[in-house]
């Protein structure tokens, strides 16, 4: 299944925050956590996150260090700040808002039509 | 992930090389971008490989994934839009596309800057002369040279005839009408003003064009403001040269017998100046990357400078306790001096790096503006009792909104460079600070230019 572009965008921030919550971290392993997360379903483009984990850093919401890695080359680990963490909680209610509107929909939805049929019998524009 | 000492792989090495060679071309990103993301290639090469794939596969897997670098680049512009803002264009434009719209971009030039010239002569035919009519020209020379300028870059940001004339217009005619309608005393004060205030009141028009009608981009703003201070730099290289090249002619003309002063006087100076206007700002917009590293050298040379000056007045006021009795010119001076302060906070946070750390630099501005403050603080004192001794003239209510709004500003800043240097805020809040309050010097110039007049009855 492949996620429409404007809803991994708008989940970028919310997730990126959440993650680095657990303790600073580099690109490449937030890449690989919400890829384990979402079981593979959320791809993102790689070279994107970098520009948002900037505007994040520019923002406040993170800060940014060089590290050296066990491996010898130098990576760039980014760990969240308080601002970055009162982001997080105002991006949570509003995110258990939309959630729980959608789980409402779809629950009422099931309930009222037969699923696929009610969608045929719709008029095409 | 476990750190497996990597097999020396040579061919994988100058892929890699390539690739990064590459990515450097794209000028939106930094060489520390380049290296983060060569590190998350190599993060992902290496994952490959341990699941079975080959060097060359895992690197195709890898560069694929990173996607498509211009997709990525126009994405780090968007964030990082200081390290090519005057490219400001993020669309790639063909090659050929834009060589013969950066020839005809010159053709435009020269002609405004004619046409410019043109409007700057054509009052003479009129009667009106440089010497005799010196405050029609004064109160006028704004509305000759700078509409061109909006002209140029209504052009250049594509807005439309139509959007153009209902955007500029307006603000032109009505400033052509204040400046000519008004019935100014002989040698009043109002007229002064509104000489100094109406050009910089259409140059913030020129700012509406500048930034292509989007005046509420804050982004664009900082633009804008940097665009100012690098048309400053340019056009006083350009009056310089100017100078030393009329100095040599006439000093030449002169040898072999020829007077042509009243000729350079009447035609080549006034034309060469309104020229300049426009030949500085097509050299800011032909994005020459000079200047981009003069103005922060002359940001760092004069901060400190700027800063002694500010404590030796400051000791010397205190000192002679002379702060009651100090005249009108002297609080004219200290506004302008704050002006320089100001400008030299808007060059130093333009041409500063957002992500930088604070350093010693940062400390050395927030003293330069708190010394300006104490300075501020007690022309302020001085000039309410001067107000209220002799009563409200023109000059000294001009002087003293000035000094409220740059104080207004300044303790502000002041504020907000203690909250960066102390990490609470990032650079970002000072920058945006700055261009939300870009809208209150246009607003002050407006009502010095439209009600001081009427409200001083025009002496």
């Amino acid at each position: 299944m492949r996620i429409d572009k404007d809803l991994v965008a708008a989940s970028a921030t919310p997730l990126v925050l959440g993650i680095l919550v657990d303790g600073e971290s580099y690109g490449y392993a937030i890449l690989k956590k919400v890829n384990e997360l979402s079981a593979g379903e959320m791809r993102w483009t790689d070279g994107m996150l970098y520009p948002l984990l900037h505007r994040l850093e520019r923002l406040g919401y993170i800060q940014a260090s060089w590290r050296v890695a066990a491996s010898g080359r130098r990576r760039k680990h980014y760990a969240i700040t308080q601002a970055g963490l009162e982001l997080l909680a105002d991006r949570r209610r509003q995110w258990a808002v939309v959630t729980d509107a959608l789980k409402r929909v779809w629950t009422e939805a099931a309930a009222a039509m037969p699923p696929a049929r009610a969608m045929v019998a719709e008029p095409s524009r | 992930m476990t750190a497996v000492p990597r097999t020396p792989d040579a061919g994988l090495e100058a892929q890699i090389g390539q690739w990064r060679g590459y990515v450097q071309r794209h000028r939106a990103i930094s060489p520390a971008d380049v290296d983060e993301l060569e590190g998350h290639l190599r993060d992902q090469v290496a994952d490959l490989e341990h699941t079975g794939l080959s060097g060359d596969e895992a690197f195709l897997v890898a560069v694929k994934r990173m996607g498509s670098l211009d997709q990525v680049s126009r994405e780090f512009a968007r964030e990082h839009s200081e390290r090519l803002w005057k490219q400001l264009v993020l669309t790639a434009e063909l090659p050929e596309a834009a060589d013969t719209r950066s020839r005809r971009e010159l053709v435009v030039v020269l002609a405004l800057a004619v046409a410019a010239a043109v409007a700057i002569k054509a009052p003479a035919l009129a009667g009106y002369d440089l010497d005799d009519d010196a405050s029609w020209y004064a109160r006028n020379f704004g509305l000759l040279v700078l509409p061109f300028l909006a002209g140029y870059f209504a052009w250049k940001r594509r807005l439309g005839w139509a959007r153009s004339l209902r955007l500029l217009a307006p603000p032109f005619l009505l400033g052509a009408l204040v400046a000519n309608v008004y019935p100014y005393a002989e040698d009043g004060s109002t007229e002064v003003l509104v000489a100094i205030h109406l050009p910089i009141l259409l140059w913030f028009v020129v700012g509406l064009a500048y930034v292509g009608g989007d005046w509420g981009s804050h982004p664009r703003r900082m633009d804008f403001i940097r665009f100012t201070g690098e048309w400053a730099v340019y056009y006083t290289l350009l009056a310089l040269g100017g100078a030393v090249l009329v100095g040599l002619t006439l000093a030449g003309f002169e040898a072999i017998g020829l007077e042509i002063s009243s000729f350079i006087a009447e035609w080549v100076l006034p034309c060469g100046a309104v020229g300049a206007v426009l030949v500085a700002a097509w050299l800011v917009e032909a994005k020459q990357s000079v200047v981009e590293n003069i103005a922060p050298v002359l940001t760092r040379v004069f901060t400190p400078l700027t800063t002694l000056m500010l404590l030796a007045y400051l000791v010397a006021l205190l000192a002679t306790g002379n702060v009651v009795e100090v005249d009108r010119d002297l609080l004219i001076l200290v506004d302008l001096i704050l002006v320089l302060v100001l400008g030299l906070l808007l060059y130093a946070i333009s041409a500063r790096d957002p992500l930088a750390r604070p350093d010693l630099f940062d400390q050395l501005q927030l003293l330069l503006v708190l010394s300006a403050l104490m300075v501020d603080v007690l022309m302020l004192v001085a000039m309410l009792i001067r107000i209220t001794e002799f009563g409200a003239s023109p000059n000294k209510t001009v002087a003293l909104g000035l000094n409220l709004i740059l104080l207004a500003n300044l303790a502000w800043s002041a504020r907000l460079s203690v909250g960066f240097l102390r990490q609470r805020l990032p650079f970002s809040a000072l920058e945006r600070w700055q261009t939300t309050y870009l809208p209150v010097y246009a607003a002050w110039a407006a009502v010095v230019v439209l009600v001081f007049p009427p409200a001083f009855s025009y002496t």
